[in-house]
């Protein structure tokens, strides 16, 4: 019985391969192809002479595209590369695989759900595009928000842009190979969204800032949870700085490298911290100060050199900074509305409803054909984590804006690539494009 | 040259605030001066259908920033025409380019000598312009490159 169990047992390779088992073809590499890759690799080695001075004939230059699917492309970016060896000369982004037609649709839609659209945009800072849009309409129907309004939305989209930088940090460590600084980013972001959720009931994509205030008061318990996030967050930037900063092979990959200066930033109308930190002092929160920022205290990071490292750094000190008005502006939080108290604008509570036909009227009235604002156009602009986040809006009286533009910061911003990316190595776009944390949302619209 | 002493040479040029009505033919001349005002930065182009509100129907609207003087400039240009022309500002902010791609692939307004005038956002050989206000929404079949080798 034991003769019968051990002819049982496979032993690899002493069976013949029966090749006529299966269709498709030879499952096994044949011998010589597995000695011709070997060969390929070995001689792969580059060696230090690699940059080479003179201009190479154009059969010597080869163009590849690199997205749009590429993982390390944000989304659905497309370069086209034209290499000459490993070295990039020229490059071209193409753009619009994200194209949903965010302003024709903002047409179609009241002033009141207009924020439900401009906050799939930038998707990593939906808080700022529904300022942005709220601070517009706002501006053309002449109202103000009230003061506990006005503190809260410069808490959520302070808080926003922490949460914002940390995915740029998460995803920058990622595809320069720091996995852990990922794992750190998306955790610590989680934090804030837990809190985003606690109070709007969404992780994204909120629709909390509206024209005339905010959709609903801060939650019970808010300032727990608000200091919680300003007493983590720095101490988790301490981490980061024991990953990233005192990290050999970060500060190699990244200092040096996607070199843009202060002149090319302004020329190709590059804002946020790109610009900042190719030592240009440009804050709109400073510049034209909106939500009364102008009575919090705090800096405006700068960089010197516009390479990747810096506008690391400058990420960094805005997380600092952020915290900071945070804190302030939990100290102030005012009491009172969150709302506007114009019947025309918001919508009635709930159970005022029942009780007056009046509020009936104006619920209806809001709900179907929306609230009408005056005839003008405007442009207002904030600072996201991005840069100049802008929306031009033109009412011609209706209850629907005429014509909605997004100034996205990321679609400008793109266009440093080139620059950035100009003789450089193809292993340092993947460095350069996350330095530039572009939003494809945000680009494409 | 202050940004006051801007407007001396373009009679046709109506300021209010910061918002400015020019004569399209006065644009390069104007783009200019404002370079050397001192508007570094052209933030924003972008443009309006007005169909049936205004005549003439397309509006081109040019957001400008001054760092050193901390201010804001907004041009407004009403184009003439179905198929409007405009010269291009890339040569004097380069930070136009993909702006003025954006506005000519969405409204069909051809910046002249634009170095790479091409649709930006929507597929190469989409047909129309999209935020024209006689382009409906919704009511459009879908147009894909690959449609006709689908069998």
């Amino acid at each position: 019985m034991a003769d019968q169990r051990t002819e049982e047992i496979w032993v690899a390779g002493t069976e013949e391969w029966d090749g006529a088992s299966t269709d498709e073809g030879a499952q096994t590499m044949r011998e010589e192809e597995t000695a011709s890759r070997l060969a390929e690799q070995i001689g792969a080695v580059v060696s230090d002479d690699y940059v080479i001075e003179d201009e190479a004939a154009d059969d010597e230059r080869m163009i590849i595209n690199m997205g749009p699917q590429h993982p390390s492309t944000h989304g659905v970016l497309r370069l086209q590369l034209e290499l000459e060896g490993e070295i990039i000369r020229r490059s071209k982004p193409i753009i619009g695989y994200l194209h949903t037609g965010m302003e024709k649709t903002a047409e179609t839609l009241t002033f009141m759900q207009g924020p439900t659209n401009v906050t799939r945009m930038d998707y990593l800072a939906p808080f700022h595009n529904e300022l942005c849009f709220s601070l517009a309409v706002e501006k053309l129907a002449g109202i103000e928000a009230p003061p506990r309004a006005q503190v809260i939305r410069v808490l959520m989209t302070e808080l926003n842009r922490i949460s914002s930088h940390l995915i740029a940090l998460a995803t920058n460590g990622m595809d320069i190979g720091a996995i852990s600084m990922m794992l750190y980013g998306f955790r610590d972001r989680e934090l804030i969204l837990s809190f985003f959720e606690k109070t709007t009931g969404l992780r994204m994509n909120h629709n909390y800032i509206r024209p005339g205030g905010v959709a609903a008061d801060l939650p019970p318990g808010w300032r727990q949870d608000v200091e919680e996030i300003c007493r983590v967050i720095p101490q988790r930037l301490d981490d980061y700085d024991d990953l990233l900063q005192n990290n050999p092979i970060w500060l190699e990959r990244t200092k040096g490298v996607g070199v843009i200066t202060g002149e090319e930033c302004l020329a190709y109308s590059i804002t946020g911290p790109p610009l900042r930190a190719s030592g240009v002092n440009w804050d709109l929160r400073k510049a034209f100060p909106y939500s009364g920022l102008e009575d919090y205290e705090f800096e405006v990071p700068l960089g010197q050199n516009g390479d990747v490292y810096d506008r690391y750094r400058v990420k960094v000190e805005e997380i600092i900074q952020s915290v900071g008005i945070v804190r302030q502006a939990a100290e102030r939080m005012p009491k009172g509305d969150y709302r506007v108290d114009d019947r025309k604008i918001t919508p009635p509570p709930r159970k005022r409803i029942d009780e007056s036909m009046e509020a009936l009227i104006h619920h209806f009235k809001i709900f179907t054909e929306g609230f009408r604002v005056p005839t003008g156009e405007t442009y207002v602009a904030i600072e996201s984590p991005r840069g100049e986040l802008g929306c031009y809006l033109v009412s011609n009286g209706a209850g629907k804006p005429w014509r909605m533009h997004t100034r996205a910061p990321s679609f400008y911003n793109l266009q440093a690539l080139p620059i950035m990316m100009a003789d450089s190595l193809v292993a340092d776009t993947i460095a350069t494009i996350a330095s530039l944390d572009p939003v494809m949302g945000d680009v494409d619209r | 040259m202050t940004a006051a002493a801007l407007f001396e040479g373009f009679p046709e040029a109506v300021a209010e605030g910061d918002v400015v009505r020019l004569a399209p033919n006065d644009l390069e001349a104007f783009a200019r001066a404002a370079l050397q005002a001192g508007y570094e930065m052209c933030v924003d182009v972008t443009a309006v259908d007005y169909l049936e509100e205004r005549e003439p129907r397309f509006e081109v609207v040019y957001n400008l920033v001054s760092i050193q003087h901390r201010s804001r400039l907004r041009l407004l240009l009403a184009v003439e025409g179905d198929e409007p022309h405009l010269t291009s500002v890339t040569p004097i902010w380069p930070g136009a380019g993909f702006a003025e791609r954006e506005v000519y692939d969405m409204f069909g307004i051809v910046f002249e000598g634009h170095p790479d005038l091409t649709r930006i956002l929507m597929p190469d050989d989409w047909e129309g312009y999209p935020l024209r206000k006689d382009f409906a929404v919704g009511s459009v079949p879908v147009q894909f490159k690959a449609a006709h080798l689908v069998t």
